[in-house]
């Protein structure tokens, strides 16, 4: 199957970030995708619905979030790119096999489009507040990686960097979009495949008395194998040896955890994705993400008119989180603001990272709307009077 | 010290000993699957086994194959990928009847009524091992468990009625004394086009039987000899597990209807005509 046939016609397109979240996952490899209806993520899933047949994909319609999210983990173990998609309450029910994706060192990328919480809430209104489930969801202590696309183009790039993390990392990738980004319509443009840097899964060519599932070679992610390469693996959700046979010491325990931590957290720079603007000189800095750094984008703008110097940063990966640049940031301005559509999450975070060096300020909401840009720059006149 | 060679290559010599009790029916299940699987004459690449949770899921870490532990009540879901992703192989579900009938309760109706072409395995032992011996769906009437100490006040599933009511295409049950009869249950469970679904029942002598002073492993072997009556291709019905009643076990259900995939395929071949391109995962 040549992937020049199936991707979308490289130039400029017109669609809405699900779309794109959707066309840039099969420009990724993905082939197979398990989930379950719920707005405002089903337009990805009915979309490739539509596409799948045609390119060789699988979509399939499972009965809960629960089968969803362990689904295409079946497959990704048959050596096929897979993911699952959700918003809110079914991103709660995927927790168990966010956990089973980590400790299996399974290469699964996990959709999020979130919605205003807790519980049903209010369907279909935008939110940011799944970003510390995203972290923290799962009993126990593992690593992931979670990104956060703010416009339609973004919906199609980073979901693409997201299957070549969950490849590069074998780990759970958590793609945090919102509403207002899964509905936003705008120009996007596809790069022709060339152009398009995708990470194919390495199986591993050792033979099987030379191969554990689990045995890591070099660096700190051990070789993927796939079922039927007459590996006979064994994968458990159990804390297990390199073998992948249960071991339930505390020392098997330990060095596992850690790694599975350590294999992401360990690698925050080659991982980290942010851009900044009029950071260095500055009296206060915006940080924020997704959507709400659009609209501190336009805060930003309207004050520095006002001749202001205020500076913007934008976090595009959330997990693992930079401390060292947040640091960086805090050394080179006055203030920190952090824009954010819930009512104190990724805050607690930057100010941990700041540790103080300057005062660092939310700004939020319960979920539902977008925050008005003049809710920022009121906050910023706020701050430096 | 070498130790000589007994267990069959589909058994991971290594693991040994296991984990299951003196006396514990999950073992002479196995037994019967590793000849089955040896009979079917399907390459030992070719079949992949996957568990949920219980004492019965740690089948999984015993066989040579590929084989995936996966969480509890949810083996069903990873094996639909599995097997849709990998359609030259066998993918069989091994599990006890907790994991698949409670906490998996609806990715089993599911599976089956989408008629996914799996062999699911359960092993039901009347109560959850694993755990400690609390009730379960398939714990008869009156019975104790841990968490009934006054004795199960529920009604009780009927296994096999239930899949074949789900669109099972393979349905049986047997017990762990009819070795023979359930080899070659399986044997043709393994070559048969969709989902087949196999209860084997089976003796938990630490907490069931224990617990509700059943005896010894034995005298269940022969509660399952004396009691029970072999009822091949007649359907599920009547076949409920009533106390004092005839066991009915045998192949009930033996049907070709079209798999997941290939309705699948069919529909989207009818619509779509050249430009469908079918899904063919990894070969
Ligand atoms: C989500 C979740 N809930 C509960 C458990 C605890 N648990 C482990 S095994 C088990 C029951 C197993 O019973 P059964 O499937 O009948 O298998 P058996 O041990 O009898 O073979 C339970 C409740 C778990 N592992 N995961
Ligand atoms: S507890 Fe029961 S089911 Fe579990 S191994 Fe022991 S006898 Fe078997």
């Amino acid at each position: 199957m040549l992937r020049g046939e199936t991707v979308l016609r490289s130039g400029k397109h017109f669609m809405d970030g699900n779309e794109a979240c959707a066309e840039g996952a099969i420009a990724a490899g993905c082939r197979f995708v398990s989930g379950y209806p719920i707005t405002p993520s089903t337009e990805i899933v009915e979309h490739l619905s539509r596409r799948f047949p045609e390119i060789g994909g699988m979509f399939l319609q499972m009965e809960d979030e629960l089968s969803a999210s362990i689904c295409f983990q079946g497959a990704v173990w048959a050596g096929v790119k897979g993911m699952t998609v959700t918003s809110g309450p079914g991103f709660s029910l995927m927790m168990e096999h966010i956990g089973f994706a980590a400790m299996t060192e399974t290469p699964s990328v996990f959709v999020n489009v979130q919605r205003a919480g807790p519980s049903t809430g209010l369907p279909t209104a935008p939110a940011q507040q799944d970003v510390m489930q995203a972290r923290w969801g799962s009993h126990g202590d593992y690593g992931i990686i979670a990104l956060s696309p703010a416009s339609p183009q973004e919906c199609h790039d980073l979901i693409i960097t997201c299957f070549n993390y969950a490849e590069t990392y074998r780990c759970p990738v958590l793609f945090m979009m919102d509403e207002t980004v899964g509905h936003m319509h705008g120009k996007v443009t596809i790069p022709s495949m060339e152009d398009i840097h995708v990470v194919e899964r390495r199986i591993s060519t050792r033979s099987p008395s030379d191969y554990a599932p689990f045995r890591v070679v070099e660096g700190d992610v051990p070789e993927m194998t796939r079922a039927g390469a007459g590996h006979r693996i064994h994968m458990t959700g159990l804390t297990h040896d390199e073998r992948g046979y249960p071991d339930m010491t505390t020392a098997a325990q330990e060095s596992l955890v850690r790694r599975l931590c350590g294999k992401v957290n360990n690698h925050v720079k080659e991982i980290s994705m942010m851009e900044s603007r009029h950071v260095e000189g500055s009296d206060v800095v915006v940080i924020s993400y997704g959507i709400s750094a659009q609209i501190a984008g336009h805060a930003v703008d309207a004050v520095r008119a006002a001749g202001i110097r205020a500076g913007q940063v934008r976090l595009i990966s959330l997990w693992p989180f930079d401390d060292e640049a947040i640091r960086n940031i805090a050394r080179s301005t006055r203030h920190i603001i952090v824009l954010e559509m819930n009512l104190g999450q990724m805050v607690r975070e930057v100010e941990r990272a700041v540790r103080g060096i300057v005062p660092v300020h939310a700004v939020g909401n319960a979920g539902g709307r977008v925050i008005a840009p003049d809710c920022v720059v009121e906050k910023i006149r706020e701050v430096l009077r | 010290m070498n130790q000589p060679v007994l267990l069959s290559p589909l058994l991971r010599q290594e693991r040994m000993p296991h984990i299951w009790c003196p006396g514990c029916g999950v073992g002479v299940s196995l037994n019967c699957f590793v000849r089955a699987v040896e009979k079917s004459g399907i390459p030992q690449d070719r079949i992949h086994v996957v568990s949920g949770i219980g004492c019965t899921g740690r089948v999984a870490g015993y066989v040579n194959v590929d084989s995936f532990h996966t969480t509890h009540g949810r083996a069903l879901c990873f094996a639909t990928g599995l097997a849709l992703s990998r359609p030259d192989s066998r993918v069989v579900v091994y599990s006890g009847d907790g994991d698949l009938t409670a906490i998996g309760g609806n990715h089993l109706i599911h599976t089956a009524r989408r008629n996914v072409d799996m062999v699911v395995i359960c092993v039901n032992n009347f109560t959850y091992g694993m755990t400690g011996g609390q009730v379960t769906p398939t714990t008869p009437e009156n019975m104790k468990a841990s968490t009934t100490p006054y004795g199960n006040f529920e009604y009780t599933f009927n296994l096999p009625a239930l899949m074949e009511a789900c669109g099972a295409t393979f349905v049986s049950r047997w017990t762990v004394f009819h070795v023979r009869q359930l080899i070659r249950s399986l044997e043709k469970a393994l070559k048969h086009r969709g989902f087949s679904f196999i209860e084997v029942l089976s003796p938990c002598p630490t907490l069931y039987m224990r617990r509700n002073r059943l005896g010894n492993p034995l005298n269940m072997m022969e509660q399952f000899k004396e009691r029970s009556v072999i009822r091949n291709g007649e359907g599920t019905a009547g076949t409920s597990l009533e106390e004092g009643a005839d066991l009915i076990v045998g192949d009930f259900i033996e049907v070709r209807r079209a798999t997941f995939k290939e309705c699948y395929e069919r529909r989207m071949t009818e619509v779509l005509g050249e430009r469908f391109v079918p899904y063919e995962g990894v070969r």
